[in-house]
């Protein structure tokens, strides 16, 4: 790596992770910036969780490199998380201690002011009341919560987070939220990783797609939506002669019929000379409507279909 | 300030104090010897062939020792492989590894700190066995003289000191099984097969000293150091089996705690 930014929370450089003859992490680059709330998607067993955990020094990369402001978790633990904490998969405690006694015995393996700050993470979290309670009878949502209150102690400049919102009820999804923006707000640096497109379209200002363990995307969402094709609804007086012209055209990409409308994508002159010829033809044009991409149309598009397709790349 | 070994050994401790299975190891070990002495109390035989047996029915201050003879078997060894063999791997397969090992301490640290918490466990299910052995006996025999192994009459109050030598000198040996225990739970990563790896171990030794039937190897086999307090009890005191002891004991407990070191500090934390 050739430069190293002190002020970066997160850069990676072509990391790889080999089980075996499973590639789970292949030529992986990650960057975060400071002050986003970056989400990590992909599906299930796409490699973002082993991607996460060499972030946090708990797997060796076969190859390249990771720096948590510009400090390296292969080499330079536990320096290198200073001012970074998280976890990843489910958090896990001591299920015969009481929820106090968890976060007691984190603080002291953080050592400084973390015992000083149990109260105040224990009200963050909403867990106060049963913090004399064995963490052994605590549902899964409230490990959830208890997870990010004992990463809350480090005081951290970077919060690395697993499906921060996994197993938490629909209130506790709103909480979590407000509390990841909150702390965004404040200055904190959040990477997430998420299956659920609608939380991150809520929360994150910039993502990574992983797919079969390769990076396929990693930008902004605003650049993500707009690299999508556009695409476009159209209902006519003659379906069946308009859908012979969109299947005639190779500008015009995968016209389907849905119902009672046609759906294709095409670039904007495209559809422009699409409607003249339509009304050249004597065809009535009811509706051409062009819909904007959502998230999870664009996260199937880059997760689906071709294993190896072009890697859409985000405008710098 | 940065946690520090200690830091880590003080929770260990906290958390074996914490579990019920930790009570249950202690808690047997120190009714041994007050089951021994009801047994004795019930009948008019005894193992008075065993080393310091003589002495029972005559003084309490013997019962402990006697009660480790046969405890060192295979007991204590058990006792240790379930708490050595456990420490590491329990918190691995429960998950609790990978969030203790993202804070402020070396993983070199956190191994130090359950190395030592599982020597205190194996110190503190001695200092029962003793305890209630020296309470036990001494209310059912009395607190007298002992006879040592050379046929000395030695004063109650000297015989207590050598007692607790004696534990010392036993202790030495079990802490390298507890070694070896530690070693496999973090190379394993599975609590079953370091106690049972453990207690396969240890038997592989009895079974060596058993089979090969060359003396000099004997003496260096770990099995063989559980007899050197024996040393202790004699007058004056026997010292080459002690000191063999020690060193014998060093070399088998620095083995596997270096390699249990140079895997768990380079090792991957993988799935929950």
């Amino acid at each position: 790596m050739a430069a190293v930014d002190h002020l970066i929370p997160v850069s990676a450089r072509g990391l790889v992770k080999r089980y075996g003859e499973i590639l789970a992490v292949d030529a992986v680059d990650l960057n975060v910036e400071p002050g986003d709330i970056y989400g990590f998607l992909g599906p299930n067993g796409a490699g973002k969780t082993t991607a996460m955990r060499m972030l946090l020094g708990l797997l060796r990369p076969d190859r390249g490199e990771v720096r948590l402001f510009g400090r390296d978790p292969q080499h330079e633990l536990p320096e290198a998380l200073d001012g970074v904490a998280g976890f990843v998969e489910t958090p896990r405690f001591y299920g015969y201690l009481t929820g106090r006694k968890n976060l007691e015995l984190f603080a002291a393996f953080d050592g400084g002011d973390a015992a000083e700050r149990i109260d105040d993470v224990l009200d963050v979290v909403g867990l106060q009341h049963r913090s004399g309670d064995k963490v052994g009878g605590y549902s899964q949502g409230m490990k959830q919560r208890l997870g990010l209150a004992v990463s809350l102690l480090r005081n951290p400049r970077l919060l690395i987070l697993d499906e921060p919102t996994n197993g938490l009820d629909p209130g506790g999804i709103r909480d979590m939220r407000a509390l990841l923006k909150e702390l965004a707000g404040r200055g904190m640096t959040i990477f997430l990783s998420s299956h659920l497109l609608a939380e991150v379209e809520e929360l994150c200002t910039r993502v990574s797609v992983i797919r079969a363990g390769a990076i396929v995307y990693e930008g902004s969402l605003a650049q993500l939506h707009a690299s999508a094709s556009p695409r476009y609804r159209l209902r006519t007086s003659d379906q069946d002669t308009t859908e012979a012209i969109l299947v005639g055209d190779s500008r015009v990409r995968e016209p389907t019929r849905e119902g009672d409308e046609l759906v294709f994508d095409a670039d904007e002159a495209t559809v422009l000379e699409l409607s003249r010829a339509l009304a050249a033809a004597g065809i009535g044009i009811a509706a051409l409507v062009p819909e904007t991409a959502t998230l999870e149309r664009l996260f199937f598009e880059l997760t689906e279909g071709d294993p190896h397709p072009h890697r859409l790349e985000a405008v710098a | 300030m940065r946690p520090t070994t200690f830091t880590a050994y003080r929770w260990e401790v906290r958390k074996l104090l914490s579990q019920k299975r930790t009570y249950i190891g202690v808690g047997a070990a120190a009714l041994l010897p007050v089951v021994f002495v009801s047994v004795m109390a019930l009948q008019t035989g005894g193992p008075y062939d065993a080393p310091l047996g003589h002495n029972l029915r005559h003084t309490g201050i013997a019962l402990a020792l006697v009660v480790l003879t046969f405890a060192s078997r295979f007991g204590a060894q058990l006792a240790t492989a379930l708490v050595a063999g456990d420490i590491v791997a329990n918190e691995d397969a429960g998950g609790t590894l990978k969030m203790i090992l993202t804070r402020s301490l070396r993983r070199g640290q956190i191994l130090g700190g359950k190395i030592l918490a599982s020597f205190t466990y194996v110190v503190a299910l001695l200092a029962a066995l003793l305890a209630t052995g020296l309470v036990g006996g001494t209310i059912a025999w009395g607190f007298n003289p002992v006879i040592d192994l050379s046929g000395h009459r030695v004063s109650a109050l000297h015989a207590l000191g050598l007692s607790f030598a004696a534990l010392a000198v036993f202790s030495v040996p079990l802490l390298s099984i507890a070694s070896f225990g530690i070693f496999l739970s973090a190379v394993t990563r599975s609590s079953a097969a370091a106690i049972v790896g453990t207690l396969v171990y240890e038997l592989v030794q009895e079974a060596v000293v058993g089979l090969v039937h060359w003396q000099p190897l004997h003496h260096y086999m770990l099995s063989a150091q559980f007899d050197a307090w024996h040393g202790v009890f004699q007058t004056p005191v026997f010292w080459p089996p002690v000191v063999r002891a020690l060193w014998v004991s060093a070399l088998f407990a620095a083995v596997p705690l270096a390699l249990a070191f140079l895997v768990f500090s380079r090792r991957d934390v993988a799935g929950d």
